[in-house]
């Protein structure tokens, strides 16, 4: 079944230059491996369509559940160059906690979501 | 040897809660307070600054915030770290030894000053011998810019705070130097820790990447459960326990707002990361991915197991250059069809400016309300949107043009679709660019300048 990631963990956003950032944080220690399985670079390159124009990297850090990404050529220039109200790409945490995941029926039962 | 020492934040960033570095100081007990001052492009602002007024350039706010906590500070022994000085470290000294003065301190105060990291003056014999400061996001050499920049300074690390410190500096002040190195410093100073224990010094730097943001890692921009956060309008700023062996624990003054959970401190760590092996500063590489956390009792989160890597041979540059003229107009249009109108207002806008031949390097619209933060992300808006809010900005090499873009906002109110409003803030206005541009710079070719001096 389908989930939004909102369910699933929380997460803060900003920028480095033309880089937005997003670290991905599970809200509960068993939705890590979740989260790593589907919250791939490619779908997170696929829902920021139209927003991110150039890579997206992704790195683990298991120590502490989270997921950073990095989304290259987001931020219209960047700093003091873009135009964007959201140059700093303080709301893409947001953004990327819009998109939509698969759980198994299993992980569904387990974890009590309908 | 102290066994534990306090570091307390209060600014997380110059225009940050003013009253939040006096709260930190009288709130209970502290050692050390920190004040990091400087974002990316403030030190160009000071730049322009310090060239109509010689005496400026630092950040202003710093001085009547030392005359209201000196005494306390004296009293309790406490000592400030700061990256106040800005392109004018001297300056910055001066004000604040003129006013230790005042308030009776002379002699009794000593303040350091570390400078060196001014590069500007030399930025063409440092071409010239083929050191290129290559611009780190787009790989193109400084040359391309050169006859637009407008201010270069080297990040500097904890050590010349250490030697600042390590000679009585109660007040050490610094111009850009890491936001990092000011909650490291103290506790290299107090511990003794060795320059290649890389990963205490890790440990400290990780500290400082965690309240160098103020409250944003109290409560402050807090994602989780953001209802529950408990009186954020007294929110207290974070304080790090440091210990010698390179645990410490967050925390924050008992009866202040806000909270010191595991989850913000996650969100704290994860803020404006890039590659979590390798954190980069002047003093190690710091790994992220060795971070443990756990509960320490109410508002504690202990913070322990970090391991670092040995620093880099170069030295992060920021330079800031001139790069053009911007300006963003908005208008706000009601229901019914609020978005139709807002859409049809920008094309006329745009047709407009067409026909006026001004050339833009880039023109962006936004519909607040509808899409200017998620972008397509959001969908279509609901048929019956209440308002939304027409958003234009334009950036170009041509002032006259962005000027001309400016005069073009307002008349749309009484020539464009209606139900029109919001314009009482007159004219927008131009904003001459200055961006940021990072590079690297070969250690050894910037050697930090320590002086301590009595009130």
């Amino acid at each position: 079944m389908k989930v939004q990631l909102t369910k699933l963990a929380h997460a803060r956003s900003g920028d480095k230059g033309d880089t937005a950032n997003v670290g991905l944080i599970a809200l509960q220690d068993e939705f890590y491996p979740i989260l790593v399985r589907e919250v791939t670079a490619e779908r997170v390159k696929q829902h920021f369509k139209g927003i991110c124009r150039g890579d997206v990297e992704r790195f683990e850090l298991p120590n502490i559940g989270a997921l950073n990404f990095l989304l290259h050529e987001s931020l219209g220039g960047g700093g003091t160059l873009s135009l964007m109200t959201d140059a700093q790409g303080k709301t893409f945490s947001t953004a990327l906690l819009r998109m939509e995941i698969e759980i198994t029926q299993q992980e569904a039962l387990e974890f009590e979501f309908s | 040897m102290k066994e534990k020492i306090r570091i307390a934040a209060g600014q997380g960033f110059w225009g940050d809660l003013l009253d939040a570095p006096v709260r930190q100081v009288e709130g209970g007990p502290i050692d050390y307070l920190m004040l990091d001052y400087l974002a990316e492009v403030t030190m160009s602002i000071m730049q322009k600054q310090k060239s109509r007024d010689p005496n400026a350039g630092y950040a202003k706010d710093f001085v009547p915030l030392i005359r209201r906590i000196l005494p306390t500070c004296v009293e309790k022994g406490i000592k400030v770290t700061a990256n106040a000085g800005g392109v004018n470290v001297r300056g910055c000294a001066d004000a604040v030894i003129q006013v230790a003065r005042e308030l009776g301190f002379a002699g009794k105060v000593r303040i350091g000053i570390v400078t060196g990291d001014d590069i500007m003056s030399r930025l063409d014999e440092l071409l010239s011998r083929g050191i290129e400061l290559r611009n780190m996001d787009t790989g193109e050499p400084l040359a391309t810019v050169r006859d637009k920049i407008q201010s270069a300074n080297a990040y500097l690390g904890a050590w010349p705070m250490v030697d600042a410190l390590n000679q009585g500096a109660q007040i050490v002040i610094t111009g850009r130097a890491t936001d990092t190195g000011l909650t490291l410093a103290p506790m290299i100073h107090e511990f003794g820790w060795p320059e290649d224990d890389w990963n205490r010094l890790a440990a400290g730097t990780i500290a400082g990447h965690i309240i160098e943001c103020g409250a944003q890692a109290s409560g402050g921009n807090c994602q989780y459960e953001w209802r529950s956060i408990p009186n954020l309008a007294d929110v207290g700023f974070p304080i790090v326990e440091a210990s010698p062996d390179g645990t410490f624990v967050v925390t924050k003054h008992e009866r202040t707002g806000g909270w010191i959970i595991i989850p913000a401190i996650k969100e704290q760590l994860v803020y404006e990361m890039g590659d979590p092996h390798e954190y980069i500063t002047p003093d190690c590489v710091a790994d992220f991915t060795t971070i443990r956390l756990e509960y320490e009792g109410r508002d504690r989160v202990r913070v322990y197991g970090v391991e670092g890597r040995p620093a880099t041979e170069f030295l992060k540059v920021s330079i800031s250059y001139s790069a053009g003229f911007k300006a963003v107009g908005t208008l706000v249009y009601s229901w019914p069809d609020a978005y139709d109108k807002a859409q049809l207002a920008d094309r006329i806008l745009r047709a407009r400016l067409d026909r006026l031949g001004l050339k833009f390097d880039q023109v962006l619209t936004e519909f607040v309300g509808v899409n200017a933060t998620h972008g397509p992300l959001a969908g279509p808006p609901r048929a019956d949107i209440p308002e939304v809010q027409l958003r234009v900005g334009v950036r170009g090499q041509d002032r006259s043009a962005v000027e001309r873009f400016t005069k073009e906002i307002a008349p749309l109110i009484l020539t464009g679709p209606p139900a029109v409003t919001g314009f009482a803030g007159g004219r927008p206005k131009v904003e001459e660019i200055v961006a940021y541009w990072p590079a690297l710079i070969p250690k050894e070719e910037i050697r930090p300048v320590v002086e301590v001096l009595d009130a």
